[in-house]
């Protein structure tokens, strides 16, 4: 029984869903182009889908102020008609996809108009990822009797994270959240980050769902480090020698000063981190009144209301 | 090719089912059918009499809601530094065949579930296991961090006689929690398989002593309703369930994962000292003082007494300060700011305006309308407003924890500190 089922179950198969950040703050003040850029990812999405018939790849953009689904090779209808153009249908669906897209982010952020936003949603594009992954991943199971399902072949699953701007410290805890359930549905992230210093977030993401983080050295040659680490599927990559981490800093900084720590004082009932002790938790402090202004408030507005 | 592959699978289920018969003795084919599948309970009568299969989808999602809301409406704090302590039921009354293989497999089988999820949801608590036989309670395993040991310890003590005791394990339960430091939640987790308890004093002296120790008795039990586990549920604010299947035991077992809401008396809140150790550099040798053997790499060093442990969370073996990494603290923040549950798209809405709704769920762009182009199901975030379909649901409260529409939009950001 368990050879049939790992026969059908190819593991060269793989399910790509890369991210790709389009802050126009970074882009603008990047030494690599966005257009000079995106020729290297296209390259490398059409060698991905080249590697295996049945490789799939996702893409999802991450705006500065929204995410969209730009990109979905299996959903690709009109592959053959390639023919005196060109464009090959591909590069050009998903063009135009990203920049309607880019144009309606821009729009959003005229809207808000908030100064000086240098993070991209990188939380909500990762979440994305992840809900897309689940559903194929129940979409496999959910045929009952797998093994006899020739057509569905199950998918190694990578979250490729093309990334250049900074971290945004607000979404550190729903980050957080993001890598602990990929971790848990065992899907690595990769990370190829282009800013000029490191991301510690990416670097997190990477270490503790067992993926790759790279920073090019050369961005020129970006599509030479896409193609030789970030392309080998799951099952190859035990064979490899790919770029190790250079190990993450895993203590914490406290919530006084910001300061990098050994040891702590931990609040038992918000989790927050102090460096020296003190008689009572600012933080829950703070929470405590802020909950009670709130529940006066609304015990206001439903007096006026009745 | 598709039919010779049916048929091989065909030969070897068929092949299966022998083996089932080498095992399972006793019962004959039909019986076996009738007993453990329990076909009967997944048909439902409509109105006119007829006999119709029960849509399990819907039913279970409505029933995950449920849970959902009441979750959602008894948070205002959560005990995250727990110490449960779990004590099995191994009298004779386990060898029961109701649950298969028996109540004590199966219990066995959901405990180990429940303690690599209890682990994973509460990454700063920790667990104990006290198992009851013969009249009298054993500890086997410590108050400790480690899921591995806790497995390990309970699949190979796994045999049950005589009767059980209710009051010698919350005694012994007793002595090992009222040392516990004050900030910790103090939990007790029983599963009961007999009908009665045998016990050398008055058990309502014990279960004043739990209550006055602030120790959350919870019990679920696997045969019937008993007065007294009632009267501990009630006394000590914990929960008392029976079990009427597998698939109901699991679920009551997996209830007590998450943290539950803390009573402010219960534990005084604390700052509690702990230690970010580093990793230690790639091969470097050491002795690790947990397991005591010589390592390369790989550990931990203890920023207080620099020993080297193998893993975390945990308590130094040297100097007993608690060691922890930053990942472990995020992991417990989405206790603190859980997301709020979704609303369900009324039909009549869904219909009326169809065409202004998306098609897509937002977070799996799976098509949403259902067979014919009808709406099916759909919820919707209250505040993004964006649209997802059940699955996606599920997986955003229960694993996620994340809305992807609010983390893909600027504007609702700051709103969440307000219900902490």
């Amino acid at each position: 029984m368990a050879s049939a089922a790992s026969k059908l179950y190819a593991d060269d198969v793989s399910l790509l869903m890369v991210l790709l950040d389009t802050n126009p703050f970074f882009w603008s003040s990047s030494n690599l182009p966005f257009s000079k850029f995106l020729p290297h990812v296209l390259a490398f999405l059409n060698s991905i889908l080249l590697l295996n018939q049945l490789n799939q790849v996702v893409v999802i953009a991450t705006g500065y102020n929204s995410c969209s689904y730009i990109y979905d090779s299996s959903s690709d209808s009109n592959q053959g008609s390639d023919h005196g153009r060109i464009m090959p249908a591909r590069c050009s669906n998903l063009l135009q996809k990203l920049e309607e897209f880019v144009i309606k982010d821009e729009q959003l952020f005229k809207e808000g108009s908030r100064e000086g936003i240098s993070s991209s949603l990188l939380s909500g594009s990762l979440s994305m990822a992840l809900c897309f992954d689940e559903q194929i991943y129940r979409g496999f199971f959910d045929q009952g009797h797998f093994i006899l399902n020739l057509a569905v072949t199950m998918h190694a699953m990578q979250i490729l994270c093309l990334q250049g701007s900074s971290d945004g410290p607000e979404q550190y805890v729903a980050i957080m959240n993001s890598i602990f359930s990929a971790q848990r549905s065992m899907v690595p992230i990769d990370s190829c980050y282009m800013g000029s210093s490191n991301s510690a977030f990416l670097q997190q993401a990477s270490y503790i769902t067992g993926g790759v983080y790279l920073k090019p050295q050369q961005p020129n040659g970006l599509f030479q480090y896409l193609s030789t680490v970030f392309a080998t599927d799951l099952h190859s990559r035990a064979f490899l020698q790919l770029p190790k981490s250079l190990g993450v800093d895993f203590r914490a900084s406290c919530f006084c000063h910001k300061k990098t720590i050994d040891m702590g004082y931990i609040c038992s009932v918000c989790l927050s981190i102090f460096c020296k002790h003190h008689k009572k938790c600012s933080t829950c402090g703070v929470l405590k009144l802020l909950s009670v202004l709130y529940a006066l408030c609304f015990g206001w507005v439903r007096r006026i209301t009745t | 090719m598709n039919n010779g592959e049916q048929r091989r699978l065909n030969g070897e289920a068929e092949e299966d089912e022998d083996d089932d018969d080498a095992n399972n003795g006793g019962l004959a084919a039909w019986e076996r059918a009738y007993a453990d599948e329990r076909s009967w309970e997944s048909l439902q009568e409509d109105e006119s009499g007829l006999l119709q299969p029960i849509d399990n989808q819907s039913l279970k999602h409505a029933q995950y809601r449920r849970r959902l809301r009441a979750a959602s409406t008894a948070r205002i704090q959560k005990g995250l530094i727990r110490y449960l302590f779990i004590v099995i039921d191994l009298s004779k009354a386990a060898a029961e065949m109701d649950f298969r293989p028996s109540r004590m497999g199966v219990v066995a089988k959901h405990v180990e579930a429940f303690i690599r999820e209890f682990f994973y949801q509460n990454p700063l608590s920790q667990v104990g296991l006290v198992t009851v036989k013969d009249g009298v309670a054993h500890c086997l395993t410590d108050l400790g961090g480690s899921p591995e040991s806790h497995v390990k310890a309970l699949m190979g003590k796994l045999e049950c006689s005589g009767d059980s005791s209710l009051q010698n394990a919350l005694d012994l339960v007793h002595g090992y929690l009222n040392q516990i430091p004050s900030y910790g939640h103090r939990e007790v987790l029983i599963l009961y398989s007999a009908l009665s308890t045998c016990d050398p004093g008055d058990i309502m002296e014990t279960i004043q002593k739990c209550k006055k120790s602030k120790i959350r008795c919870s019990v679920i039990g696997l045969s019937a309703e008993i007065f007294i586990c009632k009267h501990l549920c009630q006394e000590t604010g914990g929960l008392y369930y029976i079990a009427l299947d597998e698939a109901h035991l699991k679920e009551l077992i997996l209830e007590h994962a998450p943290p539950p809401p803390a009573i402010a008396e219960f534990a005084i809140a604390n700052l509690i000292k702990m230690g970010f150790p580093q990793r230690a550099a790639e091969g470097s040798v050491a002795i690790c003082s947990c397991h005591k053997e010589a390592k390369v790499g790989a550990g931990y060093t203890c920023p207080r007494c620099k020993a080297r442990v193998c893993e975390l969370p945990t308590e130094c073996r040297i100097c007993g300060l608690t060691l922890i990494s930053s990942p472990h603290l995020a992991r417990s923040y989405h206790h603190l700011f859980p997301i709020v549950p979704f609303d369900e798209v009324p039909l009549s809405l869904l219909i009326d305006q169809q065409n202004k709704f998306p098609r897509a769920c937002f977070g799996c762009q799976q098509n949403l309308l259902g067979p014919g182009n009808k709406p099916g199901l759909r919820v919707a975030c209250p505040k993004c407003k964006q649209h997802f379909c059940l699955e996606c649901d599920i997986y955003i409260h229960e694993s996620l924890h994340n809305c992807p529409g609010c983390e893909s939009t600027r504007h609702s950001r700051i709103p969440n500190i307000n219900e902490g």
